[in-house]
């Protein structure tokens, strides 16, 4: 419960940042804690207690083992958030050569 | 030390990290606080026994300081002040601790720590090594029983990829265009 009311907080951090913050390097950074926060939710929601990692060796079989379902989602969503963080970063990029700054208010013109 | 203790005390350390990172004026100083945030959950990952997505965070965080360094260091012209108003920022900070409180009931009618559901994963856990024939079980339903949806991730991550790439030569172009002026 605790686990789950930390984790919640971490992506209402992210969250704070990402709707207050003026620098799109923070924004960024924003984005990026509240995929962390959401990937280790999902972790910990597949934990059992006193189980062993979801991989058959010798030492552990007849074992419990623990979810394997949330841990192979989770997998495929790490590798997405950093072709999101990358895309992320080329445009911040691609803003600061067209504007010279990273401050989303003085990003305003529409011009070409 | 039981295994909730230890992961109160990485949550922590991410909780301390995120803020950091937030409200530090130095980028380089954000951009390493972000990475301790990550190696962290690569650190829960292990206490969580998932010794797979640890490696996978773990590399991921390496490749994202990578390109945060390497995007961001030594471009000067960062935000003034960094939140937007002092009041608007203030709001926005009480409408999500009031978001937390009025969501607080939720987790509690979750599954408690520790005791999963398990319906559908009884069934990866106990057929799975004979019908895939995989000993990792996780990959099992990566590249078995989920094969479709990592298909699409695959694409995704593509997109992703050929997005950033074609929004870089974009500018190395303009770039070059204007340089004969």
């Amino acid at each position: 419960m605790i686990l789950y009311l930390m984790c919640f907080a971490l992506f209402l951090v992210g969250l704070y940042g990402l709707l207050t913050k003026r620098d799109l390097i923070k924004i960024i950074l924003s984005s990026a804690i509240m995929g962390y926060s959401t990937n280790l939710f999902l972790v910990l929601f597949g934990y059992r207690r006193d189980a062993t990692y979801a991989i058959l060796t010798p030492n552990n079989s007849g074992q419990a083992m623990v979810d394997p379902l949330p841990q192979a989602l989770v997998l495929t969503s790490i590798v997405i958030e950093l072709g999101i963080t990358a895309l992320l970063v080329a445009l911040a990029i691609r803003l600061y050569q067209k504007y010279g700054t990273f401050d989303i208010t003085k990003m305003r013109s529409l011009k070409g | 030390m039981p295994i909730e203790s230890w992961l109160i005390y990485t949550l922590g350390i991410m909780l301390l990290g995120s803020i950091v990172a937030l409200e530090i004026r130095d980028i380089l100083s954000a951009i390493i606080a972000i990475g301790i945030v990550g190696l962290a959950v690569s650190a829960a990952f292990l206490f969580l026994q998932a010794p797979d997505l640890a490696i996978v965070q773990f590399l991921f965080e390496i490749f994202a300081l990578v390109i945060l360094v390497r995007a961001f260091i030594g471009k000067k012209a960062h935000a003034d002040t960094l939140s937007i108003h002092k009041v608007y920022a203030f709001l926005v900070a009480l409408a999500l601790v009031a978001f937390f409180f009025l969501f607080t009931p939720v987790f509690r009618s979750l599954p408690p720590f520790g005791e999963p559901l398990l319906t559908t994963s009884s069934h990866y856990l106990t057929h799975g090594p004979q019908e895939t024939g995989a000993a990792n079980i996780v990959a099992s339903i990566v590249l078995d029983y989920r094969a479709y949806d990592t298909m699409g991730e695959v694409t995704v991550l593509f997109t992703a990829i050929l997005g950033a790439l074609t929004v870089l030569r974009m500018s190395r172009q303009t770039q070059k265009g204007r340089e004969p002026k």
